[in-house]
């Protein structure tokens, strides 16, 4: 007899709907030689230091269970870390969890807070968890769109706009994947406004914030009168190039985290001991490898917006992560179309904008999380494929003359 | 010296790679081409930047091969002959890859290069230790190059362990 295994499976679990970065993985995969600009992680190896202190953890045997928030040595140091570089206080003892990575940070966040029906702004294009995220929590996500026309910032008109009694909360994520947009101290307090006068919480994912180049990045939670409605997302993975460790962590007002904590033991217990430990030196001994990683970015940044609009594919300069966001509007491809004949043609893999949300289509995100030289040659085939592509665009028209 | 951020982020550049064109470094820094030829000029001619060397594996090449020693040479330097005389003396030889004066147990560290043990070796004693006011000479072969100037040698770091794509 065979089994209907739709008929076992969750509902919400299947209406989830399937990340269109995953189908590109697929394809992307199976081709050899590939210049991948379409990668959202580091390129460099975590720092040795780092590494070190996790391999001496393991040969030290240090294999049991921390507390479920992590360890207190770590938490202190996420503590110094918060306040020395973006002025916010949490108490190491009840207002910080070591999570598995920030994605498992604001699974908790959105568990705790959420009753079935409550609705979560997502201001988009976004990161392609939070929708999701969101769901499982049994919300629903209300997508904010933003446009080019202003680099993608999110004013707080629209978010007044799709305001209900059901909005309990607003996600925001500055410097953004995939539009690399900033949001600077002025443009976050006038969303602080918004929240206040509607009594909402903020989920803060400030996993980039290592990585922001022309001003200096802001907390939300360092925001007047905000400290009291963030919850702080942060983690290990990109400043610190430690992808694969799967290390962030959440601080917030002690009730929240008490409820989050309880949520933790049951799904987790605690985030992997060694590791912990090799973060503990991330935080104390790594700032001048981190601050050459950014000026690294930097530097690629700007050749890579130079390069994109000299190209022809136009595009904002963004304040920080590691993504450009060009339009290819020009093209007269959908993004997925853009992007298939670019990886199929060239051998160069970007992701699709669409797969960001809707208001991504029309665009490609380009991870710069690649060398200058890797950056320089994806950057010529790109050119080249825009001119074969208007090399058929002008064919066509002959034809039809 | 104190040099602006624009020349410290050029040396920063060519310290990873010598090779890259002056137009790379003027997109990556946000500056004219110009800027950039007339800093590096500035650079060299202060002798900021000395040379542009490659590293080369010549042990990797067939007929090639080479052979390091690194040289541990006292001295007693001499009224009217200094330390920098008797380095002259020493570095004028074209077997001699570096020269550096020392603090501790000896003076000069001297780096040969030959084609065999031999040949280091007649070096050593025919030339160096003729010197006038060289004491003493203790030769260290090389046997592997793990690391030189800040690059891994066969390091296997370099290689992109990440998916194609992620989100
Ligand atoms: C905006 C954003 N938030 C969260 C994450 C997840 O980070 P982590 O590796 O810490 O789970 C990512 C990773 O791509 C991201 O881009």
């Amino acid at each position: 007899m065979s089994i209907d295994y739709q008929q076992y499976l969750s509902k919400t679990a299947i209406g989830l709907e399937p990340s269109g970065i995953r189908k590109f993985f697929d394809l992307a995969a199976t081709m050899d030689d590939v210049i991948s600009l379409g990668v959202g992680e580091p390129d460099f190896i975590t720092p040795w230091n780092i590494r070190e202190l996790a391999i001496q953890a393991l040969r030290e045997g240090q294999t049991a269970y921390t507390a479920n928030a992590g360890l207190l040595e770590l938490r202190q140091e996420i503590s110094n870390y918060l306040y020395k570089r973006f002025l916010v206080e949490y108490q190491p003892e009840n207002q910080i969890i070591v999570t598995v990575g920030a994605s498992q940070s604001l699974d908790l966040a959105f568990r705790a807070i959420i009753n079935s029906g409550d609705e979560v702004l997502i201001i988009e294009p976004a990161f392609v968890s939070y929708a999701a995220l969101v769901t499982m929590a049994g919300g629903v996500p209300i997508r904010v769109e933003t446009s080019a026309d202003n680099g993608f910032k999110v004013t707080p008109e629209q978010i007044e706009e799709v305001i209900t009694h059901k909005t309990k909360a607003i996600l925001l994520c500055s410097p953004n994947n995939p539009t690399g947009t900033s949001l600077n101290r002025d443009e976050l307090t006038a969303i602080a406004s918004v929240v206040e006068k509607h009594d909402l919480l903020v989920v803060s994912d400030e996993i980039y914030a290592e990585l922001t180049y022309d001003q200096e990045f802001t907390s939300f939670a360092a925001i007047p009168n905000m400290y009291e409605r963030t919850i702080l997302v942060n983690g290990f993975s990109k400043g610190f190039a430690m992808t694969g460790w799967r290390l962030g962590f959440l601080a917030a007002p002690q009730e929240l985290i008490n409820v989050m904590v309880k949520i933790y033991q049951y799904t987790t217990m605690c985030a992997p001991t060694m590791l912990q430990m090799g973060a503990i030196e991330a935080l104390r001994n790594s700032s001048e490898q981190v601050e050459k990683m950014r000026q690294n970015y930097w530097r690629r940044r700007n050749y890579i917006v130079q390069s994109l609009n000299q190209i022809g594919l136009e595009c904002h300069t963004p304040g920080g992560a590691f993504y450009v966001f060009p339009s290819i509007k020009k093209s007269g491809l959908t993004s997925e179309e853009f992007a298939h004949g670019l990886l199929q043609q060239e051998k160069v893999a970007v992701v699709p904008g669409n797969a960001f949300g809707a208001s991504g289509e029309g665009y490609i995100r380009c991870s710069y999380a690649a060398s200058i030289e890797q950056i320089e040659i994806a950057m010529n085939r790109i050119a080249r494929y825009m001119e074969s592509l208007a090399r058929t665009e002008n064919a066509a028209l002959e034809i039809a003359k | 010296m104190k040099l602006t951020n624009q020349e410290l982020n050029i040396l920063a550049i060519l310290d990873e790679n010598h090779n890259v064109s002056a137009k790379s470094i003027a997109m990556q820094l946000e500056m004219t081409e110009e800027n950039v030829y007339t800093l590096i000029k500035k650079l060299e001619e202060e002798k900021i930047i000395v040379s542009y060397p490659t590293l080369i594996d010549w042990n990797k090449i067939e007929g090639k091969e080479t052979i390091v020693a690194m040289i541990d040479v006292k001295v007693t330097p001499q009224r009217g002959v200094g330390f920098n005389e008797i380095a002259e003396q020493i570095y004028r030889y074209p077997e001699v890859r570096s020269l550096y004066l020392m603090s501790g147990t000896y003076d000069l560290s001297v780096t040969i290069e030959g084609k065999t043990m031999q040949e280091i070796a007649l070096f050593v004693s025919n030339k160096l230790a003729t010197i006038e006011n060289v004491v003493s000479t203790t030769t260290h072969f090389m046997l592997k190059k793990y690391k030189h100037d800040g690059v891994i040698i066969d390091g296997n770091e370099d290689k992109d362990r990440r998916m194609v794509v992620s989100p």
